[in-house]
């Protein structure tokens, strides 16, 4: 039989590509994401996220509904911090209605806000470990996690959808006991970061799958329209709470780390480093909680006014009841308000008609962006390096799908 | 809510904090309505052709722009040296089905450099192709089919113009103010033939959308005989119309 073949290929062969599907069930996908990959051999020649799995008709919903009932859908957006999400809607309501929010309430929403970012980075940074093969991460992680949802549980109520920053403040004051226990956990964390940081930075796998992997340049950056992190891990120090300051961003004193690489491993350690920051701020909110007695809302039309004062005046007992029912008006206009959200740029652009439900919101998700840039970035990359770049892109589908 | 100036007597630390505070916010504010105003003179004068109205309000500038103009537009703002708006920040739109022209396309953009913010607004009518800004900003990709997929407006030149948000096989477009937001079609596991279906949307009770307009802003009441009603039938300082309560 040798020799008898005259159907033998000689030179090239024609390969087809490999299409996959990654997701919209994977571990790695951060949710429910649908990858469609074109590979070659192993490396990624095309890569189409599927979105919208996760679509609930959010800014629909919010169109009939008044503006003190859209803010819960916040927490659902980004659900790994949510009061950040809140912030922004709050200011933008507070833009349109000329409101100036009471000095306490404006820490309480600092304070909680760096909270959410070390809950958001916790996630990521670990989560981001385990998709590249360590697994202890993510049980430290999580523990310092749930340490910080006590303290979401203990100020609103919720451990997750807190629904706590409300137009023209925050809902409840912090009772003291509170305050002192974040003091202790602020004590406390950097010693739990630190081991993070042991098993993690100078970790060979760790560095061989991030190293040089999904690296930005300042052109992408503005090509895509990265923020947060993604723009950071590249060297440009753009922070909103730097550059634009919002609540009493601005008499904060801390850092805004930059890499230098804008590589995954970058994005990693400037994370880490914002956690650190994140802690400074923490620990000067609460130095300043301590001294600044007083109201968190600003009494007026948008808030209800107290608890006590409903039991004996008749007027407070019909606002309240209109306030809950009714809800408030915001006058006709429109404004973007935004906020550094931990994943980055979150803005809320509202419409408003003068009635108590918003004409139109759209919610501008910085994750949205990053997604749309993965074709871009992962392209050349392996296979493998992809749950990489999702990991360090931190996406959430709450928000890129809305 | 007070407007009081800086200057109040303050109390306590906390309360002079506070006024410094809004003191460095007024500052701020002032600070960039006068950039702004240079910008948008900056920016109407030299695309004359574009600009159909600007406005500041609030510290935000909005610049109405021709439809027809809408790519040359941006690239003016990426190059100029003055605006360097780099960043695409978002693309959306506001239906008003009222009007003629039935859709606002409204974008923002940022410029890192300037630490500056600008909002674009284009009104077009339903039947209405706008050119995509996908060669000024890739980034713009995903947001003219978010845009296309809520409301249905095509951009020219967009190469892969699919819905994004909504599933596989949807029809209509949501986010248009005549669309229900029950929807038209529902979906459910069928045990007997072990597959999702897509059935007509089948409300057990009337989707419940509660008007809690206050009836003393929102009717119009003409008492017969009443004569202080001026002559386009409205009492003098009367709010407009309100959409009639249902539910």
């Amino acid at each position: 039989m040798d020799g008898q073949f005259d159907d033998a290929l000689t030179g090239e062969q024609k390969i087809r590509n490999f299409n996959i599907n990654f997701g919209p069930q994977h571990p790695a996908a951060h949710g429910v994401l649908r990858l469609v990959l074109e590979l070659d051999g192993e490396i990624v020649e095309r890569c189409d996220p599927h979105i919208g799995l996760l679509h609930r008709g959010t800014e629909k919903l919010m169109e009939s509904r008044t503006y003190l009932q859209n803010l819960p859908y916040f927490d659902r957006l980004d659900y790994v911090a949510p009061m950040n999400q809140e912030h922004a809607w709050c200011l933008a309501i507070e833009a349109l209605c000329g409101i100036e929010v009471p000095r306490r309430a404006s820490l309480i929403r600092v304070l909680y806000s760096e909270i959410g970012r070390i809950l958001n980075h916790l996630l990521n940074v670990t989560t981001q470990a385990m998709d590249v093969g360590a697994l202890t991460p993510p049980l430290w992680g999580f523990e310092e996690r749930e340490k910080l949802m006590v303290f979401y549980e203990r100020a609103s109520g919720a451990r997750l959808h807190a629904a706590y920053f409300r137009p023209g403040g925050v809902h409840q004051d912090l009772p003291p006991e509170l305050i002192d226990d974040i003091d202790t956990w602020a004590d406390e964390f950097p010693a739990v970061l630190a081991d993070i940081d042991g098993l993690l930075t100078d970790n060979r796998i760790f560095k061989q799958r991030n190293v040089d992997i999904g690296v930005v340049n300042e052109q992408d950056i503005l090509d895509w329209g990265f923020s947060g992190v993604m723009v950071r891990g590249s060297g440009l120090a753009w922070d909103l709470r730097r550059a634009q300051p919002y609540e009493c961003y601005d008499e904060f004193d801390f850092q805004i780390p930059v890499g230098t690489a804008g590589d995954c491993y970058d994005r990693y350690l400037v994370r880490m480093q914002e956690m650190r920051e994140s802690l400074k701020i923490i620990k000067q909110a609460i130095e300043k909680l301590r001294v600044t007695p007083g109201d968190v809302l600003a009494r007026g039309k948008l808030t209800p006014p107290p608890r006590a004062e409903m039991k004996t005046s008749m007027e407070s007992l019909i606002h309240h009841f209109k306030l809950y029912t009714e809800g408030f008006h915001v006058p006709a206009g429109e404004v973007y308000a935004a906020v550094e959200a931990p994943k980055g740029e979150f803005g809320v652009y509202l419409v408003a008609d003068g009635t108590n439900k918003p004409y139109r919101a759209k919610l501008r998700a910085p994750g949205f962006l990053h997604l749309q840039a993965m074709d871009y970035i992962s392209k050349g990359h392996q296979l493998a390096d992809v749950a990489a770049i999702i990991g360090t892109m931190d996406v959430v589908f709450g928000e890129i799908d809305r | 809510m007070s407007d009081t100036p800086a200057s109040t007597q303050a109390a306590s630390p906390a309360e002079a904090d506070a006024a410094r505070n809004r003191a460095r916010m007024a500052e701020r504010l002032r600070e960039r309505t006068e950039q702004l105003s240079d910008l948008a003179a900056h920016i109407s004068g030299r695309e004359e052709d574009a600009v159909l109205r600007t406005e500041l309000l609030r510290g935000e500038l909005t610049i109405e722009v021709a439809p027809a103009s809408i790519l040359t537009f941006t690239e003016f703002l990426l190059s100029d040296a003055t605006s360097r708006f780099s960043t695409l920040v978002d693309i959306t739109a506001v239906d008003y089905p009222d009007r003629e022209k039935r859709f606002d396309v409204v974008y923002h953009f940022l410029s890192m450099y300037r630490n500056q913010r600008l909002r674009v607004r284009v009104s077009i009518r339903e039947d209405e192709v706008l050119s995509s800004i996908i060669p000024v900003h890739p980034s713009a990709n995903w947001f003219e089919r978010e845009v296309f997929d809520m409301f249905g407006i095509l951009f020219s030149g967009h190469p892969d113009l699919r819905r994004i948000l909504t599933d596989y096989g949807f029809r209509g477009h949501p986010l248009r103010k005549d669309f229900p937001t029950t929807g038209y079609s529902e979906v459910r596991y069928d045990e007997a033939l072990k597959r999702v279906v897509y059935e007509p949307v089948n409300l057990v009770q009337e989707y419940r959308q509660f008007d809690f307009m206050s009836p003393w802003e929102g009717a119009d009441y003409i008492l017969p005989g009443d004569d202080k009603v001026a002559a386009d039938g409205h009492v003098s300082g009367a709010a407009p119309a309100k959409p009639a309560a249902k539910g």
